[in-house]
């Protein structure tokens, strides 16, 4: 780890200011992406701005058909939040399914989002439910919001404050994760919502898209049969020595089928 | 009544309550006065010419006390680190044995092979100039694995212009040959024992300490065998004489192999201590140790196995290449020869075995012993192809087995290669391990797994180890360059508690309890009054350390001929205090008496008489009640066992479920069944660990792709059932407390019963053809997918 100035924010307006002020300011949500990257000496920010405890930034609300989660929200709280379960249960099993206890209770929603980890959980629900991804400037549509690789439309110093999720229909995420990792190899988000179905798919490609072609078919006939005869194209997937991009391509089939059993 | 804290007694390990309350004492615990830090410059490519490394600007930032490169070693008469064995071709020729300088002189040979180390006052100051030492680096080709090694595209030594270190065969080719062309059946498998990196939760730790005073080196380090670092550095590395030498291994947080060897780090803090005059520390962060600490494994094997018509074993043949990666690491060459192919009888009358190895150089970080060495590949080798054997030709896996078993009462039996067993009743350990698993269940479960959609396998390991390593004589007839004895000092106290010195080492054992409970239950003395001390070359007399099922079959045979002495000589002071003649002394829980007379003296008493002598046999014995023993072992131990693993396995994703998974194994007798059942637990784990999720992979250019958790896959606790764990005891014969050794079992059974129920599934869905391991999902999917 190189040294840096830590500072704690007092507010979403202190916490951009004191990015903005800083020769090269970064954000700290819960710290488990940004700082195994300090401690691998990956990243030298000269400020490290702390805005994991803001309490503008916490909290869970359920009202007008939409579930509204604080940016700084961590995956624990989101597993374990009663009123999440109950509107929409897919959001607490992915949350449940992140990491492990540790990364589970420090690490938040916000700081998963904006960090768009091509293998990441959360991209796959902002995809599928059509979320909204409210910051300190303005709002920005789940569908516009990932952009490439560990690429968002945040701009620099433009703070996630929230992340409003339609209550859809019905919903489910299935995930097949990494064998040493644990992130998903792919993971697939599908949502019957009042707009129509939608089917995300993070973990195979560069960032998470959604399978339009599923969604078509989901759309006229919404069961896992649907879905038979549906290949995805391999072109253009991840391959590691995990998974090869046929495999994951085949796997997006495999998961999209059990989450939409899984919707019941 | 048994003794609650004697052998046999599932005592609670004394050592654990400073483990899980946090007070253990762990190399990286302690800091010396006035410590600095150091940090290695590595190399980021696999080979590369030095052309230049220039440390004038590092030098001259904050902080920085010194930095050495390899022409400083050079210039002091820094040796390389030394080869612990030494293996002769079959042509006679001994192996290529090239320098392996601490720190790379001329070129580097693997990422992470270590250019200069900085010392500074923080360790940030350290690894900021590190960052600032200038190495011009020549990148040349490299080879990362051992086919690469074998095309030539690189060389990494001149004097080994095909990259290879030995080429040894065991065994006669032609017999074998010659018996194989009159085999009924031939079984032919190609066999990948994957490479493996061990992973212990402590990274390596190396401090350096110099005392001006006396001039007296001391280095604290994070290993299984102290005594051996002393020898092998202060001999070899350093020319430093063993009185002014001391090396501690305090609290280790395990070891798997992976810290028996000594490495350059070592060398470099004891030495630069003394030229910068103050302590030098030097912690491994976990991505130095993915890449520096030694490897294990890495075989590919061809092996062929004949049967007569009946499906009775003639002759294995086994083809064998080992990667040795860049250098000769402490044991290495000995892995894949003489702890390898001399088990490759298995449980088997095989009349024939042949094996041929040969090693190679490849720019990858060194392998060397790791969790059974050597033994958990020949192990794969024989369960793997007896199981594909019984496929082939249509017999019950383990009716092809039994069939083939020594039986009982033909020991001590004389193996082919060269081992002579010394008991053993496998068809026991088989029968046992059959019911636990309800064998005769199998083709139900099968039945409902298939109903589910899923693919069920069933898969044996009945496996064999040389383990209580080892008779001095043998092994140095072989090409050790140490010997292999054991020694404990038994230190009876005025008060009658004991403290014992052994030259084993714990790291995870549980010595502490064992050692212990042979001490209570021989001395009649509480546990409690008995503490185990080991690690520091200053107090122990001295050692060789622990790997290979070691401690209690070797060290431990030392503690009870240390123990026979003290009770001797106690017996001749109770003799006296109850003025009888010591041949009419018996001596039993701790209370000495005359048979037929009323009389008896405590071994407190006798101990307390030891020390305050003024009621004494003088004329007769010593003061004082302390006896040492070094005990040489008269033969290996053989603990054997039987395994088994039933799996199923999702054909839509490819992934394997390990449903249950059973052992029955044979460790001679038991002083603690709890800590021989946690380390059977542990060796499986690993063992499961290899089949199914580990796997180092470096790529063409030799770079390390697996070097994190992100990549690496460990075994975790939900990838794992519960296991049914049961012994069966056939005692050593030729050791004192009848023991074989637990250590490594679990990872030398479990991969070929774990693989020989993945590739029973597949068989049964049309897959023929055999995968290796790891059995990943991608892997098990890719091959329903070609099938
Ligand atoms: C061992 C381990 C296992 C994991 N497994 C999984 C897994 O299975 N699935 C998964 O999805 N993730 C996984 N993660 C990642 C985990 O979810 C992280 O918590 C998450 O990626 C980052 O969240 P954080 O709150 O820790 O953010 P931080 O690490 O603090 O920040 C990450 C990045 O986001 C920026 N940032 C933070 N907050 C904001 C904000 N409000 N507005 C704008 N930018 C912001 C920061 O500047 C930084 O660049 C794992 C992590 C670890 C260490």
């Amino acid at each position: 780890m190189y040294e840096f100035n830590y500072q704690k924010a007092g507010s979403v307006a202190d916490a951009a200011a004191k990015v903005a002020g800083a020769d090269d300011g970064t954000l700290m949500a819960g710290g488990m992406t940004l700082i195994p990257t300090l401690k691998q000496r990956l990243a030298m920010p000269s400020d490290v701005v702390d805005i994991g405890q803001l309490a503008d930034l916490q909290g869970i609300s359920v009202a007008g058909g939409k579930v509204s989660i604080g940016s700084m929200t961590t995956h624990d709280t989101v597993a374990n939040s009663a009123d999440v379960k109950g509107a929409i249960p897919a959001l607490t099993v992915l949350a449940s399914g992140i990491g492990d206890p540790m990364v589970r209770n420090r690490g938040t929603m916000g700081g998963s989002v904006a960090n768009n980890d091509p293998a990441a959980d959360y991209p796959g629900a902002v995809l599928g439910l059509g979320a909204t991804v409210v910051t300190d400037k303005r709002e920005i549509a789940g569908d516009d919001f990932f952009t490439g690789m560990f690429e968002t439309a945040l701009d620099e110093g433009e703070i996630i404050t929230r992340i409003d999720f339609p209550v859809p229909t019905k919903a489910a995420y299935t995930k097949f994760p990494n064998p040493a990792s644990r992130y998903a190899i792919v993971g697939v988000f599908v949502a019957q919502t009042a707009d129509g179905v939608r089917v995300a798919v993070t973990g195979a490609g560069g960032t998470a898209f959604r399978a339009t072609e599923m969604e078509a078919a989901l759309n006229a006939n919404f069961s896992p049969s649907a879905l038979d005869g549906i290949s995805v194209s391999a072109d253009g997937l991840n391959k590691d020595i995990h998974a090869s991009a046929e495999y994951r391509a085949h796997l997006i089939g495999v998961m999209a089928k059990r989450a939409v059993a899984a919707c019941g | 009544m048994p003794r609650d804290d004697g052998i046999g007694a599932s005592v609670r390990r004394k050592e654990d309550f400073r483990f899980v309350t946090g007070q253990g004492s762990y190399t990286d615990d302690l800091n010396r006065q006035g410590q600095t830090y150091a940090a290695f410059v590595r190399s980021p490519h696999a080979h590369a010419t030095l052309n230049s490394v220039n440390t004038s600007a590092a030098a001259a930032m904050d902080g920085v006390v010194a930095i050495f490169t390899g022409q400083d070693l050079l210039d002091a008469e820094v040796n390389g680190l030394p080869c612990g064995w030494q293996v002769h071709s079959k042509d006679g020729e001994p192996m290529v044995e090239p320098a392996h300088p601490a720190l790379a002189q001329g070129k580097v040979r693997y990422v992470g092979d270590a250019v200069a180390v900085v010392i500074a006052e923080t360790l940030g100051q350290a690894r900021a100039a590190a960052e600032a030492v200038e190495v011009d680096y020549g990148v040349l080709p490299a080879v990362g694995n051992m086919t690469a090694a074998k095309s030539g595209k690189a060389q990494l030594f001149e004097e080994a212009p095909n990259n290879q270190c030995y080429d040894w065969e065991l065994g006669d080719e032609a017999e074998i040959d010659a018996a194989m062309a009159k085999a009924a059946h031939v079984v032919e498998l190609p066999l990948v024992n994957n490479r493996l990196i061990a992973n212990p939760i402590e990274p390596r730790v190396a401090i350096g300490d110099y005392d001006t005073a006396t001039g007296e080196h001391t280095l604290f380090t994070t290993s299984q065998n102290p005594h051996v670092i002393r020898l092998l550095m202060g001999a070899f590395v350093l020319g430093l004489p063993e009185h002014k030498l001391r090396v501690v291994a305090p609290d280790v947080g395990g070891g798997f192999g992976t810290k028996i060897f000594h490495y350059a780090e070592e060398a470099i803090v004891t030495w630069a201590a003394a030229k910068v005059r103050r302590p030098i520390k030097w912690t491994s962060d976990r991505s130095e140790a993915f890449m520096t600490d030694a490897h294990g494994r890495d075989h590919e094997t061809v092996a062929k196995l004949g049967l007569d018509a009946d499906g009775e074993f003639l002759a294995l043949k086994v083809q064998t290449d080992a990667n040795m990666g860049a250098y000769l690491s402490t044991f290495a060459p000995a892995v894949p020869t003489y702890l390898y192919a001399t088990l490759l009888a298995g449980q088997y009358t095989t009349p024939l075995v042949y094996a041929n190895v040969r090693a190679w150089f490849t720019n990858t970080v060194p392998v060397d012993a790791y969790r059974g060495a050597g033994r958990p590949e020949a192990t794969y080798v024989i369960e793997r192809i007896v199981e594909e054997a019984a496929r082939q030709i249509g017999m019950d896996p383990a009716d092809l087995r039994a069939k083939n078993f020594i039986s009982p009462d033909a020991f001590p039996y004389q193996t082919p290669v060269a081992l002579e067993y010394d008991s053993g009743n496998y068809a026991g350990t088989l029968e046992m391990a059959k019911q636990a698993i309800n064998y005769d269940g199998f083709a139900a479960r099968q039945a409902a797994s298939k109903a589910a959609g899923k693919l069920r396998g069933i898969g044996f390991s009945a496996y064999i180890e040389a383990c209580g390593i080892a008779p001095s004589a043998v092994v140095g007839s072989l090409g050790a360059r140490a010997g292999l004895y054991e020694v404990a000092n038994v230190r009876v106290h005025p008060t009658g508690s004991v403290t014992m010195h052994t030259g084993t080492h714990s790291h995870g054992q549980g010595h502490e309890t064992t050692f212990a409970q042979v001490i209570a239950e021989r001395l009649g003395v509480p546990i409690e009054n008995v503490d185990v001390v080991h690690g520091d070359t200053n107090n122990i007399p001295f050692g060789m350390g622990t790997y290979g099922s070691r401690s209690l079959a070797v060290g431990g045979s030392a503690l009870a001929k240390a123990l026979d002495k003290v009770e001797a000589k106690a017996k001749k002071i109770a003799a006296h205090l109850m003025e009888a003649s010591d041949t009419d002394v018996e001596f039993k829980d701790g209370q000495f008496t005359i048979a037929g007379t009323d009389k008896s003296v405590a071994f407190g008493d006798v101990a307390l008489t030891a020390y305050v002598p003024h009621n004494f046999p003088h004329d007769e014995l010593e003061p004082g009640l302390e006896e040492q023993a070094f005990y040489d072992p008269a033969n290996f131990t053989f603990p054997a066992g039987c395994h088994i693993a039933e799996v199923e396995i999702d054909p839509e994703t490819g992934t394997v479920t390990l449903a249950n998974f059973v052992a029955a194994d044979d460790f001679g007798n038991i002083v603690n069944p709890m800590i021989v059942e946690g380390q059977v637990h542990g060796g499986i784990a690993q063992g499961v660990g290899q089949a199914l999720l580990e796997g180092c992979v470096y790529d063409e250019d030799g770079q390390l792709v697996t070097g994190s958790y992100m990549d690496y896959a460990m075994p975790r606790a939900d990838n794992l059932p519960n296991f049914t764990v049961d012994t069966q005891v056939t005692p050593c014969p030729h050791n004192p407390l009848g023991v074989k050794g637990c250590g490594e079992a679990g990872a030398i059974a479990a991969p070929a019963a774990v693989m020989n129920a993945v590739t029973g599934a597949l068989r049964a869905a049309g897959v023929t053809k055999p995968i290796d391991m790891p059995a990943t999902p991608s892997k098990v999917w890719a091959a329903l997918h070609a099938s």
